[in-house]
């Protein structure tokens, strides 16, 4: 099973803005699945009625929608600390007296603490879900996701569920900035400095972590950069670490001498390593494709092995984040203006992420979330728990998402979401939040003249859950819906939620 | 769309017998998920015997034992006869007469609890490989679990497990997201997934090409629209079914058709595990979270499934206070797995599939030498591994770590746990262990060649 496509395709190389008469329903609504996480029939229409500028315009400009805004006092920051003085003597007291009593006592308090901290990270993961689900900023969320996986941290080596939101704060903060300010700042960031061992980063023993992944998964990507310049950049970085929730750089730790990193000399640090890293051509190459990857098409990340007009069409995206600065925000406004961006090869290609696929169920079909614990969950079960990305090179994405167990999960999770039934036994333990399916049947909801028919009905339902209508679909969802009904059955809501069941458990669902 | 096959009736349509009648067999098998492609090669072989191990390499099997929370070592394989261990444990060291004796002039035997293990090594089915760790140990769970799952001592990377398969898949080597596929067709033939008995897949199982399968239990593994009446089922397969037949007829390999297989193989092997487990099983096993999953591994191994890694976890371990001698909660968990792993050994036997099952048993970490104030003990270091079947050296390897010249307070390992992962993969999986671990380790002959 490759992870990637192995289809050749052909696709235009043109990024110059796609014209208002081609941009109808279709693309109205694949701007908004890949810019955000779907949206219903009328949000559909919005978009397609005010056209490409405006449209990617309110999505690209966040900043101007009100949000509320989750401060740094939403979550508890001190639930792991480190030990004051006094305790810390008290415990090396103990330790040499033979006072088991004492230091028993300081163990089970770090272990209620860590408890402790473990049921807050589930909280912030609710939170950050809840966030997605509800923002009126889609793209702002999208965009902190792709930075969580880009600079990929896990609670798992962090073991700090404070310095995870704090991270994500950094990400959401800079989500549209400059890539300048946020390698700055996770060379600097708590949870980063931690989970890539930098707090034990010192001039006599440093340590490479961070300076490797820095280079290899954050910014230039492999064959950019020689062994000699990461032994280099982790010298840069000695006495990069933190202190409780704050980043502290440790004078006597930093290594002095001279460096010397991809072509750069001098006493370097963290901030002129940044500097060098951006002068690299390869940085912004590698980013793009990585934001391309995100965005558009699971591509390999070897330019050789894609096609003529997709490689054309990163390579003019990747010039013009370099001279524009690596400022993000118009890079993004230009790959998703662009002809590239809506040629048919890309629409509806992508494999949906288990983000994408819960967080745009709920958005797009006004299901009820019913439990968030559950749909966390079922998202650690689709190979998608955020903030504990299952190694430091993030989540690979495309069919990798795809098994035969994690089929079942993204089918179920929808049949939970729809009807509120769960695939243990006992079976259908209903779930008393109601769901509204007939509702999402445009014509029902129009006032005037429309009497549709089952079939039109389940069209219209088609084009809401897959984005087409394909008579073979149609057909078998209307008898399974139906069963030995007559015509007429699809006015009912419950034989509505069996035709979304259907819908939504149909392998076209899983793309976007 | 009419006359579709009844979805109970598994043989009428499952995919392996579609796929063997089908000339588009080479290209499918380029995005075939492989549940169930792979499963015409790989049917047991009851008659096989130990001899012709040498010629069945696609039949081999590994199944991967962890104990979580870190497992005392000391009390595992004891050293009873040593002073020192008498001396620094005085509340949990368990003396000769607790003991299954294993080498009585060392002075070293197994914990009194785990008379199945005990029987497996007399009967030439169990290596124990003594002071197994890493440099620079690791005392957090989650770090030291990393590095075991990595095996790299910086945990970050990907899974060894998963690693193995990237080798084994699609030319993706030393595992380089994106590097260009191999042109070799039959490099290109993807293995079957591995597959984790659990909620979710350990990051031992996370490579680079394909996720591995989750199985907690049957019931979780189906379409919960089925149990949604008869005629939604009917549609749904049907239309699966034609859907996955027009794709096969076309040579389509995009996204959609990819996942049309994926959906109906989902179908196939839903039904076939399920009838799997429902199947008696020729032992009886204890009752207990680890024999329930060892049962439905061996279930899973004679009905024929072609997956080549099983992984199923045990634990907890972490016993930081009461962990009792030669009873209490470290007794009772050990009798658990060794009554497990006993009862999977006799069901593979009975099956005629243990020549092609190696077992191998492991914990994050070992604990400290002595005990602590609550009668319990800390994370500490090195620690033994078992490895059990027929194709082991039976007996113990290496040397046990010198209880006096400790570091820290901790043992010192003697050997690096990543040379039986070189060795497994190398001798057992076929696989280059230089490739999947990045550099070569010595052998320690742990497994007959």
């Amino acid at each position: 099973m490759p992870a990637l496509e192995t289809q050749p395709v052909k696709t235009t190389d043109s990024i110059a803005a796609i014209k208002s008469e081609d941009f109808g329903y279709t693309e109205a609504r694949h701007l908004l699945l890949r810019a955000g996480f779907g949206g219903t029939d009328e949000q559909i229409r919005t978009l397609a009625r005010w056209g490409p500028e405006k449209s990617v315009d309110h999505l690209v400009n966040y900043g101007k929608i009100k949000a509320d805004e989750a401060g740094a006092d939403a979550f508890e920051n001190d639930i792991i600390r480190p030990l004051t003085n006094e305790e810390r003597q008290r415990v090396n007291r103990a330790r040499q007296t033979g006072d088991e009593d004492t230091l028993a006592m300081y163990r089970t308090e770090r272990q209620r603490r860590q408890r402790e901290d473990r049921r807050q990270m589930r909280e912030i993961q609710r939170a950050w879900i809840t966030r997605m689900i509800e923002s009126p900023r889609p793209l702002e969320e999208k965009m902190t996701l792709f930075w969580h996986g880009h600079f990929a941290t896990s609670f798992r080596g962090v073991e700090d569920s404070y310095h995870m939101y704090a991270q994500n704060r950094l990400f959401r903060g800079n989500a549209m900035g400059n890539l300048g300010n946020l390698l700055r700042g996770i060379v600097r960031d708590p949870a980063m400095l931690k989970y890539l061992n930098n707090n034990q980063n010192r001039k006599d023993s440093p340590n490479e972590n961070l300076g490797r992944e820095l280079l290899e998964l954050f910014s230039l990507g492999e064959g950019n950069y020689t062994e000699r310049d990461i032994k280099e950049a982790a010298r840069t970085l000695t006495g990069f670490t933190f202190e409780d929730n704050d980043f502290r750089f440790n004078q006597n730790q930093h290594d002095n001498g001279p460096k010397n990193v991809l072509g750069v000399q001098g006493n370097l640090d963290g901030n002129s390593l940044v500097s060098a890293i951006l002068n690299q051509q390869a940085c912004a190459l590698f980013i793009v494709l990585k934001l391309y990857r995100f965005f558009v098409r699971d591509i390999p990340m070897d330019l050789s092995a894609i096609d003529t007009g997709s490689r054309k069409a990163i390579l003019r995206l990747a010039q013009m984040f370099r001279l524009g600065n690596y400022e993000i925000k118009p890079v993004i406004r230009k790959m998703l203006l662009s002809k590239h961006f809506y040629d048919p090869t890309n629409i509806g290609s992508k494999i949906k992420s288990p983000s994408e696929l819960l967080i745009g169920s709920v958005r797009s079909l006004q299901v009820p979330v019913r439990d968030i614990g559950i749909v966390t969950e079922a998202m650690e079960l689709m190979g998608q728990s955020v903030f504990l990305p299952p190694s430091v090179k993030g989540w690979d994405g495309g069919r990798s998402w795809i098994n035969t167990s994690t089929m079942f999960v993204r089918q179920n999770t929808l049949i939970y979401l729809l009807t509120g039934a769960l695939p243990t036994r006992p079976l259908f333990l209903k779930d008393p939040a109601y769901f509204d399916a007939l509702a999402l049947v445009p014509s029902l909801n129009t006032p005037g003249d429309s009497d549709p028919s089952d079939e039109q009905i389940v069209r219209e339902l088609a084009m809401v859950t897959l984005g087409q209508a394909n008579d073979d679909v149609v057909d078998s969802v209307l008898s399974g819906a139906r069963g030995s009904q007559g015509e007429g059955a699809m006015r009912e809501n419950e034989v509505v939620v069996r035709a979304l069941v259907m819908l939504t458990s149909m392998p076209e669902y899983q793309l976007c | 769309m009419s006359n579709h096959l009844n979805p109970s009736d598994i043989k009428a349509w499952t995919r392996r017998d579609f796929l063997q009648s089908s000339a588009m067999f080479a290209s499918a098998a380029l995005t075939v998920p492989a549940f169930v492609q792979s499963s015409a090669l790989a049917l047991p072989r009851p008659m096989m015997g130990l001899s012709s191990i040498a010629g069945v390499d696609e039949d081999r099997i590994l199944v991967v034992i962890q104990l979580s929370g870190g497992n005392d070592g000391l009390n595992t394989l004891v050293p009873y006869g040593d002073d020192a261990y008498q001396r620094v444990r005085p509340r949990i060291a368990l003396s000769a007469n607790e003991v299954l004796m294993l080498n009585r002039n060392g002075g070293l035997g197994l914990h009194g609890s785990m008379s199945g293990f005990k029987e497996l090594y007399d009967e030439g089915m169990c290596a124990i490989v003594q002071g197994v760790g890493y440099p620079n140990p690791n005392r957090s769970h989650f770090a030291s679990m990393d590095i075991w799952h990595t095996a790299d001592t910086a945990g970050t990377g990907d899974g060894w497990l998963g690693k193995y398969v990237d080798s084994q898949c699609c030319g993706y080597g030393s595992g380089t997201p994106g590097a260009k596929a191999s042109t070799n067709q039959a490099q290109n033939d993807p293995p079957p997934p591995l597959i984790a008995i659990g909620k979710t897949a350990p990051l031992a199982l996370h490579g680079r090409t394909m996720m591995p399968v989750a199985i907690e239990s049957a019931d979780m593994y189906q379409w919960t629209g089925e149990k949604m009446g008869k005629d939604l089922n009917k549609a749904y397969i049907g239309s699966i079914e034609d859907r996955s037949e027009a794709d096969m007829a076309s040579g389509a390999e995009d996204n959609k058709s990819f996942l049309v297989r994926t959906a109906m193989d989902a179908q196939v092997s839903s039904k076939k595990i399920r009838k799997a487990v429902d199947a008696e099983s020729l032992v009886q096993y204890p009752n207990s979270q680890l024999a329930n999953q060892l049962s439905m591994v061996a279930s899973m191994i004679r009905a024929g499934m072609p997956t080549r890694v099983f992984y199923v976890s045990h634990g907890s371990f972490d016993t930081h206070a009461n962990q009792g001698g030669a009873q209490g909660t470290h007794a009772r968990l050990l009798q658990q797995l060794s009554e497990a792993v006993s009862a999977f050994y006799k069901d593979l036997k009975a099956q005629g599939n243990e020549g092609r099952v190696l077992s191998s048993c492991f914990s994050e970490f070992g604990r400290r030498v002595g005990q602590n104030g609550s009668g319990g003990t800390d994370h500490g270091t090195a620690a033994p591994m078992f490895l059990f079947g027929p194709m082991v050296n039976p007996g113990l390897h290496s040397r046990y770590p010198s209880l006096t010249n400790l570091d820290n307070g901790d043992l010192k390992y003697t050997v690096d746990f990543r040379q039986v992962y070189a060795e497994v993969l190398d001798e057992w999986l076929s696989a280059p262990s230089k490739e999947v671990l990045g550099r070569g380790y010595k052998h320690l002959r742990v497994l007959k060649s």
